[in-house]
């Protein structure tokens, strides 16, 4: 089936399978391989992008519902320069082996976003769909809590 | 420019990882690729009658399905166990099945396709005839008589019986106690879960005859060694193994899996490069467990509260086969650290290693020492409460005096330095524990289930000297290898054995590779993980990087500034006694004559210019170091918990979270920090959580992310990490392993938290996970009288 999308501003048009995935089409069409896959129940949130300004799990969606969509992934972050939450996650060492991050990343973006004023237990909640192995999660809610303030132009 | 150790610089690796560049085997794709699946079995044990891959064959886009049968006309792919307890009696591990199958998840058949979709399409379409059989389950029930045999050949199922301890001081322990803690324990059965799936890429060059394998490995070095002299049949300076980046180990990266044979295998077989990667359910069936240990234990002590005795029977369930390290785990990593921070005279332990048909039990984020410190810590709080003492009371009258390292304990090891009682002194403090007992004495009036727990613990970290692995069985030593290679124009790459899957090398072993020569962290690059450039290596596990790996780079380092001396005391007409490198200024000068100097850079010019060199010296500047360890490391904690659980629903909410280690000196408190902080979740993850649960049958019931509890952000409270510091006396930065305290530490502090909630309904243990419906139906079972 043909799909037609943006992906980071830039437009593709493909063939695909329907049954493909839009994680694998990610990275294996369009060679977008920031976006990981961690699990195949839809629960660790490492696939998460986002969506028509949604963030979404990828591995949940087949490529031909997201035809027509604007997609955002963890490669179309950075500005330039680090996204504030990219930069928060680096000072605070909210990341070890990597592989949650990008996921993580753009989960936390959307929950900045989307949320005003967010307490500790609101991000702890809002992140509770993604599985970090590695950091215990404590500094990526530091890393959220910093960005948050970034974010919303304060100090 | 020196002393980047000790400053908390935040990590040179993360760019890459932020913007979604990591470097890991599932994101690599090569020309005219083919993808493998590997068809498993549904079945614990079971026959294997017949295999038709008819159908499979004839899909569009298949390449090839090839079978047991079909390794074994080429005769390779037995797998070796690495460490030999004495009497091993070791069954065979084949990459791919021939008659039996006996785990879910055990291997029948490969598939080569053009993509991975119809990989999988294809292994669906391959009819196994099985002829199932009984399961033997259980670590303790397989070793009954009439129990389903795994292996002919293992009796009883039994592959080794290990034993540890002075047996005469022990019974005299117990026979001369006033009190005697029995205790009946099981350390379940854990599921490591690194985010990233296992995953393996090969590439053949008939031209050179030459073997690429990315693979994802905590110690690419070490499996090429295996490969290269066991399983694959390609001689080892054939074969290139590559490990970039990985998403994480926690032990089920250590050891050599049958698809890092299967995957090269299939590509030369096939003339093309194969890709393989492991959705997560592959992995929960195929990655190496951790734990599951039955236990029965028992602790002697006097009526002052002064331990005398310790001991366990251990039960370890290994399994279907013996993974590469697998017999270690259980031994000589468990029974040796059975003193935990305290003087205890008689210690005796013996384990059965028992073969079941479940997924293989290796190494584990803290391996055999986390079940130890589980054992002491479990014993020693209700001891605590036997004798109606203060469970901080109990072990600090137990500690050993600071003035007594190095400790020989009775159980071989020879702790190398600690201040125990500064330890104490630090957690109560920021724990402020007078304040926590205070304030659960007002909660249990109010009727609440509040509940503080404590654990100290200790790990041998840092393995393992190399005679000591001889001795123990190890089939290898445990050294680690550190190039230095100081370039023309003045550059440094750092090349080290250790392997970082998270750990943070790339930053912490450049700075302190910066402080040997005072040179800026920018003109520094560390090299890991690629064979190729990494001449010899033994990677990274059981929290050795740091205290082995980095302790090579110091000591070729050393090298370098001795060779540079020598060049600089010629080049300024000097004598070598007068010249000092001075590593604030990154030059050697001439004693007393400041100006006398040649730089850091100058002297890496001349060193390959080889204009002028003293008599006898090579040009070039390279030095490498095998680094084999003196000793373990002996890091060591104390954690306090405090938690309450809801009456209603046995859900456990932990409200404060102290963690105070003593892992030596510290090259990046920002790394350290985050170290604990993952490894007390971890930790937590399986006092409350996680549980690898197979049925009678042997079916994995927790085979998913949805069935098997993973720790997630919203179960935990900011966790407070303060540090004392007793350096190491035997490496060279006096560090000690930080990797798995964390975990070692938290299993037994929210367990003693947990069980001191629920001490006034009169339970005294559970096992874990401690799971909201397990507390549920005890405090049920309590309030209706029953037990």
């Amino acid at each position: 089936m043909q799909v037609s999308l943006t992906v980071n501003g830039k437009n593709y048009r493909r063939d695909v399978e329907p049954r493909t995935l839009l994680v694998d089409f990610l990275r294996d069409h369009l060679n977008l391989t920031g976006t990981n896959i961690g699990c195949d129940t839809s629960q660790c949130g490492s696939c998460t992008i986002h969506m028509n300004g949604e963030a979404v799990k990828s591995c949940t969606v087949l490529t031909v519902q997201a035809d027509g969509a604007d997609l955002r992934t963890i490669e179309g972050l950075a500005n330039g320069e680090l996204h504030p939450m990219q930069n928060a996650f680096w000072n605070e060492h909210g990341l070890q082996c990597g592989f949650c991050t990008p996921g993580m990343i753009m989960s936390a973006v959307k929950l900045v976003e989307n949320g005003k004023n967010l307490s500790e237990e609101d991000i702890r909640h809002g992140l509770e769909g993604n599985i970090c192995r590695c950091t215990g999660y404590q500094n990526i809610v530091k890393a959220v809590q910093a960005a948050a303030k970034e974010m919303a132009g304060g100090d | 420019m020196a002393a980047n150790i000790g400053q908390s610089i935040r990590r040179f690796e993360d760019p890459r990882f932020l913007q979604g560049q990591g470097k890991y085997v599932a994101n690599l794709t090569l020309p005219n690729m083919a993808y493998m699946a590997v068809k498993r079995s549904p079945h614990a044990h079971a026959r294997i009658n017949g295999i038709d891959s008819s159908a499979a064959e004839a899909m569009d886009g298949v390449i090839a399905v090839f079978t047991g049968h079909d390794l074994e006309a080429d005769d390779i792919g037995w797998l070796p166990c690495g460490w030999q307890v004495p009497d091993l009696r070791m069954p065979a591990l084949r990459a791919l099945v021939l008659h039996k199958v006996r785990h879910v998840g055990d291997r029948v058949a490969i598939v080569l396709a053009e993509s991975p979709y119809i990989a999988e399409d294809a292994v669906e379409a391959i009819q196994v005839d099985y002829e199932p059989l009984p399961a033997a389950i259980g670590a303790r029930k397989a070793t009954e008589p009439g129990a389903p045999q795994v292996h002919r050949g293992v009796d009883n199922n039994t592959c080794f019986v290990w034993e540890l301890g002075d047996k005469e001081a022990h019974e005299k322990a117990f026979a001369e106690a006033d009190h005697i803690v029995e205790l009946d324990l099981i350390n379940q059965r854990l599921i490591a879960t690194a985010m990233e799936p296992r995953a393996a890429v090969a590439q053949w060059n008939a031209f050179t005859e030459e073997m690429t394998l990315w693979t994802t490995s905590q110690n690419p070095n070490l499996i090429r060694w295996v490969m290269g002299a066991f399983t694959l049949k390609i001689p080892e300076h054939k074969l290139r193994l590559i490990s970039p980046d990985v998403g994480g180990g926690f032990g089920s990266k250590i050891p050599h899996y049958p698809e890092e044979v299967l995957v090269p295998w299939a590509a030369r077989k096939i003339g093309r490069p194969v890709k393989w990667v492991a959705a997560r359910s592959e992995s929960a069936m195929s990655d190496t467990q951790g734990r599951d240990h039955v236990t029965r234990a028992r602790l002697a002590l006097k009526n002052d509260g002064t331990i005398t005795g310790i001991g366990v029977e251990t039960w370890a369930d290994m399994g279907a086969y013996l993974s590469i390290v697998a017999p270690l785990i259980p031994t000589a990593f468990y029974i040796t650290v059975l003193s935990g921070l305290y003087k205890i005279p008689g210690i005796y332990g013996k384990t059965y290693g028992v073969m079941t048909n479940t997924v293989w039990v290796d190494a584990y984020r803290g391996a055999g020492r986390p079940e130890a410190a589980y054992v002491i810590e479990r014993l020693v709080d209700m001891a605590a409460h036997k004798l109606g003492m203060d469970p901080i009371a109990l072990r600090e009258k137990n500690l050993i005096p600071a003035d007594e390292f190095p400790y020989q304990t009775p159980v071989a090891l020879s702790y190398d330095s600690g201040n125990y009682k500064g330890l104490f002194a630090k957690a109560l403090d920021v724990a402020n524990y007078e304040k926590l007992r205070r304030d659960q004495e007002k909660a249990r009036a109010e009727g609440r289930l509040v509940g503080v727990g404590v654990a100290s613990c200790i790990e041998a970290s840092g393995p393992v000297p190399s005679a000591v692995s001889g001795a123990l069985g190890g089939v290898t030593g445990f050294w680690e290898a550190g190039t230095i290679r100081v370039h023309a124009s003045g550059k440094v790459t750092a090349i080290t054995g250790a392997h970082s899957h998270g750990q943070g090398h790339d930053t912490t072993f450049v700075q302190i590779v910066a402080d040997q020569f005072g040179v800026s962290m920018d003109d520094v690059d560390l090299v890991h993980g690629d064979t190729a450039v990494v001449t010899n290596g033994m990677g990274t596990y059981g929290s050795r990087s740091t205290s082995v790996g980095a302790s090579a780079l110091v000591k070729s380092s050393e090298k370098i500034r001795e060779k540079m001396k020598k060049l600089a005391a010629h080049l300024l007409e000097a004598d070598v006694a007068d010249v000092v490198y001075d590593t604030e200024k990154a030059a050697v000068y001439v004693k007393g004559s400041p100006d006398k100097s040649k730089s850091f850079g100058d002297l890496a010019y001349a060193a390959y210019t080889g204009h002028s060199l003293p008599e006898g010296m090579e040009p070039g500047l390279e030095e490498i170091t095998y680094y084999d360890p003196h000793n373990f490391t002996y890091p060591n904690s104390l954690h306090i918990a405090q938690v309450e659980i809801d009456r209603d629903t046995g859900e456990v909410s932990i409200q404060r979270y102290v963690a105070v280690d003593d892992v030596g000196n510290v090259i990046n408190p920002l790394i350290v920090e985050g170290q604990v902080l993952g490894g007390v979740a971890q930790g937590v993850g399986q006092a409350l959580w996680e549980h690898g649960v197979y049925d009678e049958n042997g079916q994995l019931v927790s085979g998913t992310l949805l069935d098997y509890a993973m720790p997630r952000a919203d179960r935990f409270p900011m966790i407070e990490t303060a540090r004392t510091v007793t350096p190491s006396p035997h490496n060279p930065l006096g560090v000690k392993g930080v990797g798995e305290m964390g975990t070692i530490t938290a299993t037994p502090t929210i367990v003693n938290a947990v069980l001191d909630a629920l001490a006034p309904l009169g339970i005294d243990h559970l096992d874990m996970p401690l799971s909201a419906p397990k507390i549920h139906a005890a405090i049920q079972g309590r309030m209706n009288g029953g037990d």
